[in-house]
């Protein structure tokens, strides 16, 4: 017994100074190998007498085991060790920086992503979007409009004309994105609820106009809209785009060929600061035109404007997103400076939606 | 179209203040642009000089004391010749702005003298070009009062702008009329008679034209006055004249300036004496041409209109009249002119010209014809009263029109049209206040429109007139009836393309631009544009004179001006149209990019972990490639054929294409070439897709997905790798490799390329690692043998190569 007892402490203070994995092997090799200490104690069990053989091999089996475990104990602890030195010499500067995502360095210009938050809530009221050419035939842009041959409404517009052709005639960038309305009336049955964003062009440059900028026009026909419905569309509209609880809207008789009764649309705000304030202030800044669509337009798009009526209107989406936004120079939108694009830009997954806000 | 305060009320009793009127007139369709309430001239008082003695230092310098109303008087020093002790004058104290001088007073030293303020000119105070000496007040005017209220300077100037379709608000009368309907007064009425005339007038006129075209000059309208004197028109019309922008010349002149703003009805006056022979109105002969008031030579042409007589043309009609028969001091008779022209006519020919003036604004709107006649009176009655002289017996050739549309008016389109709820008595109450005539009662009115309303045409201008009389801001905004309980998409396929390119690219790190339409020439030249169908006619500078062949130009240019500012390495997109030809098919949504410098996809610039290499084309063809399939195309369906268009770097660019025809776009490094066209360094690589070229994806009846398929059996992977010539595509390579066993590999990638000496000349190794992918049962050694032998033989039949030993 007592041998066995030895030979254990023995063992153990072997294991406790092995300093390293091979020296714990060795420890091993010493005390449980072929020619292992316990092994050799272990041969002489063949020589005992039964009795003492009852006593002594469950003991010897209980050194085995309790040794065996006392070397694995040891050889995690081993491991560990190398492991926290080789970790202690892997330390790196986390400080550094990384590069941005590309998804986040990207940027959606202003105009796309104003033209998304509209489409957004157009839709929500039933409208679609329509489109057209922006090489427009003298038709299409004018004379179907209401504005006939020579009439001076059509000097207000200032028209980019492209070369002669062999007939003599000339066709005009256009100057609005109302020709999609007479498109659209060509082509399709009322109930008509179209929206029409594009870009627009007019001969004229100078710190708030640019010769290429970006309307939205929007068109209702069928058989009762009427001016008030037309004041509810864009009050809504503009409650939701600006992202407002209240805005204060005044509208004023004018002039424009393709709509009777034509209105001026003017919104409150306050522009004392830098920024312009909706809902609030005592400042009237005109943001839009609209109107009854005009009965010969009506004519113009194959309809019978004793038995269909309607509502236009146009506003400028370059204008409505630096009023939003806060960009001070409208020709900065067509210089692609990277600097302007990053700061003004929208990163590409602000997707406005209604359901999580147009803006963040 | 300016007026004052006071001018207006002498058109309409009112007691508005400025500011009700002012809000008035631009929530009736009037809108008011600039109001100057004078207020600059309140600083300006009455004063007295008391002493005026010589300036020590100075000749022509006097020092006054002058009397301000405020106790000790104010030492002044002066250079007038006309200051003077106990004179009364204009007094200006330190801190006042004067506007003739465009400074504001301070304390100053003149010659050593201290002056406190100045005794103004009139031209000073922008009252008169008068400038010999300040101004002369007549004695006993209490001193310390306000100069402005004596002298009528503090008479607020309205500025409204006036749209196209209401000339009959183009003069003061017909605001006022407004004004009253809109219940802010009463009208005063001009009461006009014709005056007494003595004899028959000595000049004969004859409107000389084609019958197709006596539209040009309806009628035409003179009257002689004999025994005028001309001269400075009275103050309160100078000043009129003055405060709307216009320079007094003298009584004739300025009585048809008076009228075109007062009444809207342009005048004209000839002198008499030299016209010679009578007067013939008729279109201008080719090569005439004349001297114009404003002392520039005009060329006329067959298309417009002329007056002339024996020395030729005295006037073009309606915009100018000419130097040669103009009046001036020594005028002693006069005609006057009062006349109708053909709007169209007039806008053509002042635009041809380049001649705006306030007559032609008035004719090209449209003049009210009914008050030709009573607008040559007003005119011959202004002429006598001012510059004296009798009166001949008017002359009026050709025939005065008399509209007289009457419009059948429902009462109740007003409703279907505005939502407002009117009474068919209101409706005729406000319709008469405006000079419509009204009859009939009951549902439909009997609507005659006034002769200064052209654009009044049908049911909808009426409605028009009731809705902004009656007050648009009343009308309660109504919901636009929904259309279903859910709404459904509403883009287009094309539209919804756009989109999703544009924010595809925007999270490759790539900045959204939004460039002209138009480019320069040079540029839409040197990628396959510059026809004559897409130049502009008049464009507003030669920089961007062509409508764009490609997005690539606008964006390089754009990457060469970032450059310049210090940012040369930039991801641009644009998603946009381009511009083949002038109509509508040949206008294409194109999605293009460019990169330049070392802006590739994790970021332009140096960085820690990269040291910043150049983009190339695989950049580009990585872009292109995230467009195509945000787009819902499988890019790995398309092919990909070497080189592109001119453009491009012959070497570095490719095709993407269905089928031999259908090009889905272009990617690759920029030709050299076309970089020096366009001034700009490279490396700059580039892409495009033409959107509208995509096939449209086929409709599903559901949207369920294909069942996925998971083997349970392991996939292995097998490495070759094949010497093939330099010039063998990789495509080509991966095809055939895929196409060995199409039921077992399941991918091929390529994971290296070397080129190097020991494979020999014009030689390179691809190689591949293949996916094999076993469906039914677990691979054994031979058939793994027999799969590689057999992608072996694929390639090396469809590459011409070997498999590297």
């Amino acid at each position: 017994m007592t041998d066995i007892a030895e030979l254990e402490t023995s063992i153990r203070a072997d294991i406790d100074v092995a300093a390293d994995e091979a020296a714990l092997e060795a420890v091993r090799v010493a005390s449980l190998g072929k020619k292992g200490s316990i092994s050799d104690v272990m041969k002489t069990l063949g020589k005992m007498s039964d009795e003492e053989r009852k006593v002594q091999g469950p003991a010897l089996n209980a050194l085995k085991a309790s040794i065996t475990e006392a070397i694995n104990e040891r050889k995690e602890v081993l491991k560990r060790a190398t492991m926290e030195i080789r970790l202690a010499s892997e330390k790196t500067d986390v400080t550094l920086p990384v590069r941005q995502s590309p998804s986040e360095a990207g940027r959606i210009h202003p105009i796309s992503q104003v033209m998304d938050e509209i489409t957004a809530i157009f839709a929500d009221m039933g409208f679609s979007v329509a489109e057209g050419p922006e090489i427009e035939t003298d038709y299409y842009n004018f004379t179907a409009l209401n504005f006939p041959e020579g009439h001076p409404a059509r000097e207000m517009h200032d028209t980019f004309f492209m070369q002669e052709d062999e007939k003599g005639e000339r066709k005009v960038l256009r100057t609005h994105t109302s020709p999609v309305q007479i498109r659209t009336m060509e082509n399709q049955e009322p109930p008509i609820r179209i929206i029409i964003p594009g870009k627009t062009y007019r001969c004229d440059a100078d710190a708030t106009h640019s010769p290429m900028f970006h309307q939205l026009e929007g068109l209702v026909v069928d058989k009762k809209a009427n001016i008030a419905n037309l004041k509810w569309v864009l009050e809504e509209f503009c409650k939701s785009f600006f992202e407002v609880d209240n805005v204060n809207m005044r509208f004023r008789p004018s002039f424009f060929p393709f709509t009777e009764p034509s209105l001026e649309v003017d919104i409150q705000c306050d522009r004392s600061g830098n920024e312009v304030k909706f809902g609030e202030g005592n400042d009237w800044m005109e943001i839009l035109g609209c109107g009854m669509v005009h009965p010969n337009v009506l004519r113009s798009g194959g309809l019978d404007p004793d038995v269909y009526q309607g509502f236009a209107w146009g506003i400028g989406i370059d204008r409505i997103a630096m009023l939003k936004y806060g960009m001070p120079d409208l020709r900065a939108f067509f210089d692609a400076n990277a600097r302007w694009m990053k700061h003004y830009g929208f990163r590409p997954l602000d997707m406005p939606t209604l359901f999580g806000g147009l803006s963040q | 179209m300016k007026f004052t305060l006071s001018w207006l009320k002498d058109h309409l009793e009112t007691d508005a203040t400025l500011e009700e009127i002012v809000e008035k007139l631009t929530l009736i369709g009037l809108e008011v642009e600039e109001v100057d309430d004078k207020s600059q001239f309140a600083p300006f008082k009455i004063a007295k000089v008391l002493s005026a003695e010589k300036h020590p230092d100075a000749d022509k310098l006097q020092v006054l004391s002058v009397d301000i109303g405020e106790g000790t008087p104010v030492q002044v020093v002066c250079g007038a010749p006309n200051a003077r002790a106990d004179m009364y004058g204009a007094f200006a104290a330190p801190g006042a702005y004067v506007p003739g001088l465009e400074i504001t007073l301070a304390v100053g030293k003149i010659r050593g003298v201290e002056s406190h303020g100045m005794m103004c000119s009139e031209r000073e105070l922008e009252m008169s070009d008068e400038h010999d000496g300040i101004i002369d007040l007549p004695e006993g005017l209490e001193v310390g009062g306000s100069f402005a209220e004596y002298a009528g300077l503090n008479d607020p100037v309205i500025e409204i702008g006036i749209t196209p379709n209401r000339p009959d608000a183009l003069g003061v009368a017909g605001i006022a009329r407004d004004l009253e309907a809109a219940g802010l007064g009463k009208v005063k009425p001009v009461a006009i008679s014709a005056p007494k005339t003595n004899g028959a007038c000595p000049v004969n006129v004859k409107l000389d034209f084609d019958k197709s075209q006596e539209d040009l000059c309806p009628a035409f309208g003179l009257q002689l006055v004999r025994g005028v004197k001309n001269g400075p028109s009275p103050k309160w019309m100078q000043q009129r004249l003055l405060a709307i922008g216009l320079r007094p010349i003298s009584a004739l002149v300025d009585i048809t300036n008076y009228a075109t703003f007062d009444m809207g009805r342009p005048l004209h006056v000839f002198d008499a004496d030299k016209v010679k022979g009578d007067i013939v109105v008729r279109r201008g002969k080719q090569g005439e041409s004349y001297l114009a008031l404003d002392g520039k030579e005009y060329k006329v042409t067959d298309k417009m209109t002329v007056i002339a007589d024996d020395n030729g043309i005295e006037s073009l009609a309606g915009i100018m009249g000419g130097e040669e028969s103009g009046c001036g001091d020594d005028t002693v008779n006069v005609l006057v002119e009062s006349a109708l022209w053909d709007p169209l006519n007039i806008a053509r020919t002042g635009r041809d010209l380049g001649i705006n003036t306030d007559a032609r604004y008035r004719f090209e709107r449209g003049v009210d014809p009914s008050f030709m006649e009573p607008g040559l009176y007003h005119g011959t009655n202004l002429v006598m009263e001012l510059c004296g002289g009798e009166a001949f017996e008017p002359l009026i050739a050709g025939e005065i029109p008399k509209p007289n549309l009457i419009i059948d008016f429902p009462v109740s389109e007003v409703k279907r049209l505005t939502g407002i709820e009117v009474s068919t008595e209101e409706c005729q109450s406000i319709l008469m206040r405006l000079g419509f005539g009204v009859s009939g009662m009951g549902e439909t009115l009997q609507v005659a429109v006034p002769s200064w309303r052209p654009d009044v045409f049908g049911k909808a201008d009426i409605v028009e007139e009731v809705m902004r009389i009656h007050g648009i801001n009343n009308i309660e905004p109504q919901p636009l009836e929904a259309t279903g309980a859910v709404g459904s998409k509403i883009l287009t396929v094309g539209q919804t393309r756009a989109r999703n390119a544009r924010r595809a690219l925007a999270t490759r790190g790539m900045l959204e631009a939004v460039t002209y339409s138009f480019i320069p020439e040079a540029h839409a030249k040197a990628f396959g544009g510059g026809s004559e169908a897409c130049k502009l006619a008049n464009p507003i500078s030669v920089e961007l004179s062509d409508m764009r062949p490609s997005l690539l130009p606008g964006l390089i240019a754009a990457a060469g001006k970032n450059q310049d500012r210090g940012a040369g390495d930039v991801a641009l997109f644009e998603v946009a149209s381009i511009y083949l030809g002038d109509t509508p098919e040949t206008q294409h949504r194109v999605a293009g990019g460019i990169r330049r410098g070392s802006a590739g996809l994790t970021g332009g610039g140096r960085d820690w972990r990269d040291a910043g290499s150049p983009v190339d084309v695989f950049d580009a063809k990585a872009d292109a490639f995230a467009a195509l399939e945000a787009c819902g195309m499988d890019a790995s369906k398309a092919q990909i054929v070497a080189g592109g268009p001119d453009w491009y770097h012959p070497g570095r660019s490719g095709t993407i294409q269905l089928g031999p025809k259908l090009v889905l776009g272009h990617f690759g490094e920029l030709h050299p070439m076309t970089l020096e066209t366009l001034d700009v360094s490279g490396p700059i690589c580039g892409f495009e897709i033409m959107l509208d070229n995509l096939p449209a994806s086929r409709k599903k009846a559901t949207k369920t997905k294909p069942p996925l398929e998971l083997s349970g059996l392991q996939s292995l992977a097998r490495d070759f790798a094949f010497v093939v010539d330099s010039d063998c595509d990789a495509l080509t390579l991966i095809k055939a490799a895929q196409g060995a066993d199409k039921n077992l590999v399941a991918s091929v990638k390529i994971f290296d390329i070397f080129e190097g000496p020991s494979l020999g000349e014009n030689k390179k190794s691809i190689a591949i690692e293949v996916m094999l992918q076993p469906k039914d049962k677990t691979l054994t050694e031979e058939d793994i043998a027999g799969v590689s032998s057999r992608i072996i033989a694929t390639v090396e039949k469809a590459t011409g190569g070997t498999l590297r030993g």
